[in-house]
């Protein structure tokens, strides 16, 4: 399987055989680091919009491999603030990398960098479209955590409706056999193009607004933050804010071996106390980042296969 | 016998003549007006059953300001089927079979007919196409094509009732979505 010069733009364009690849990579990577796979290769990072986490371990993992990093954090001090179209910035910057990270607010537009570039793209963010490196790192943390992907039974709890992290995962494991538990009020339930995708992909899922009702049937539970800036009007936010929250006495009633997940920031729906437990695989998750996009960028510059 | 193959041509002529006039007789009386309102051709395409709201659509599709025969459009026809229709017809010009399915998406129900010699020499289906380009509008305003000069793409996902699903941002537009750019 060769990944060079491959795009890394949304999910769907995926195998599961090309996603098993991919993870066995991560695995590689992670056991046996090489310092010097990434030397003499140049990362341009360009985010118009803020991020801490995808950022910064993009421009970690670039540089313990040995690449150089250039880019932007704010698109203000560009020439976009000029007028200039994404299409031309990329392909100005195309001139001065060998590999392209794109955050952006609007939705497709790392599809367009990498129609624009003739260098590999990342997508590292569009809009609340995709985010396929944290997919690729959800998906490494459940194998890590469980040992295996096949026939788990995957919890959803939180803002089930806007949350890019949910929707794109729950289609890289619909690979993998799973049953599915919706937990979200009515108003925040999974949009129903992903549940007749589902629905025709033959996978089995349960939608519910009670967080105890299917809680002794989870492996893994995915834990997502009610996002304020979703909410047009503050009230609404008002109403769902706290609605779930992940503590001791949830704990009391779950299996043994039950991961829970959470792509960060949270905000109040996991207890602090969870985090000393054997539960919480919230900040490993965060941190498979970095083998995982290390792996992604020596994959698509051809260093490793 | 060249007496006779020039007579023989011109009971031909005669007899379409005749055949003609009988078509445009035998229609209902509202048929024949309406021919009389956007006129007959005699080589070319014919477009009905365009929903009247997609008829100026349908003559974008084809290049119509740049053609070089006749060009009839009418709008606010009455239909049977479809309440009100359009009409367009395009003399001296055949479709390719992209301009056909470029059609089918702004009107499902159109008949594509071919005319020679006044008569109805064929008709085309129009058929969904697999790819869509640049001629629907995403409805999500977030999307990258809305906001930047990018030619449009969508992928037919099913085709009754339509569902389309935008090569860039990626969301999913019912037929009731889909606007033609």
């Amino acid at each position: 399987m060769d990944f060079k010069n491959r795009d890394i733009i949304s999910i769907n364009d995926f195998s599961k055989e090309e996603l098993l690849h991919i993870l066995k990579v991560v695995k590689q990577v992670e056991t046996k680091p090489k310092s010097n796979l990434l030397k003499g290769k140049i990362l341009a990072a360009l985010f118009f919009e803020p991020s801490t986490r995808t950022r910064l371990s993009f421009i970690s993992a670039m540089e313990q491999l040995n690449g150089e990093v250039i880019g932007f954090s704010n698109a203000n001090t560009t020439s976009i603030q000029k007028g200039e179209s994404l299409w031309d910035t990329i392909k100005m910057t195309e001139q001065y990398a060998d590999v392209i990270v794109i955050r952006h607010p609007l939705e497709g537009s790392a599809r367009l960098a990498a129609e624009a570039a003739l260098i590999p793209v990342i997508n590292g963010g569009d809009g609340s479209n995709q985010h396929p490196t944290q997919t690729i790192l959800d998906l490494y943390t459940i194998q890590k955590t469980k040992n295996r992907l096949e026939s788990l039974h995957i919890g959803f709890v939180g803002d089930l409706k806007y949350g890019r992290t949910v929707h794109s995962l729950v289609i890289a494991l619909a690979n993998f056999n799973p049953t599915f538990y919706f937990i979200a009020p009515d108003d925040l339930q999974m949009p129903e193009s992903y549940l007749d995708e589902l629905f025709q992909k033959k996978i089995k899922y349960f939608k519910t607004s009670d967080l105890s009702r299917f809680s002794k049937e989870l492996d893994v539970l995915y834990v997502t933050r009610i996002q304020k800036e979703r909410f047009p009007d503050p009230l609404e936010y008002e109403k769902f804010k706290g609605i779930y929250r992940i503590d001791n006495d949830f704990l009391k009633n779950v299996k043994k071996e039950l991961k829970i997940m959470h792509p960060l920031p949270r905000i109040d729906e996991i207890d602090k106390s969870v985090d000393s437990t054997e539960h919480a695989a919230y900040f490993g998750q965060a941190a498979n980042g970095i083998p995982v996009r290390k792996a992604l960028l020596a994959l698509v510059l051809g260093k490793i296969r | 016998m060249a007496k006779k193959k020039a007579k023989n041509k011109a009971h031909r002529k005669r007899k379409e003549k005749v055949r003609a006039k009988k078509v445009t007789q035998s229609a209902p009386k509202e048929e024949a007006k309406r021919e009389l309102k956007i006129g007959a051709i005699d080589e070319g395409t014919v477009i009905d059953h365009i929903p009247t709201d997609a008829t100026f659509k349908v003559a974008e599709i084809l290049d119509l300001e740049n053609q070089k025969g006749i060009v009839s459009i009418a709008t606010n026809l009455q239909s049977k089927s479809i309440g009100k229709k359009g009409i367009v017809k395009v003399g001296g010009k055949s479709l390719t079979q992209d301009e056909v399915n470029k059609i089918a998406i702004v009107a499902p129900d159109a008949t594509v007919n071919i005319i020679k010699n006044y008569y109805v020499k064929e008709k085309i289906k129009v058929k969904t196409p697999e790819i869509i380009d640049n001629v629907v509008k995403c409805s999500n305003p977030v999307c990258i094509t809305n906001n930047e000069q990018v030619a449009t793409k969508f992928y037919v996902a099913k085709k009754d009732p339509l569902k389309i699903k935008c090569h860039y941002c990626e969301r999913s537009m019912g037929k009731d979505d889909i606007k033609i750019i």
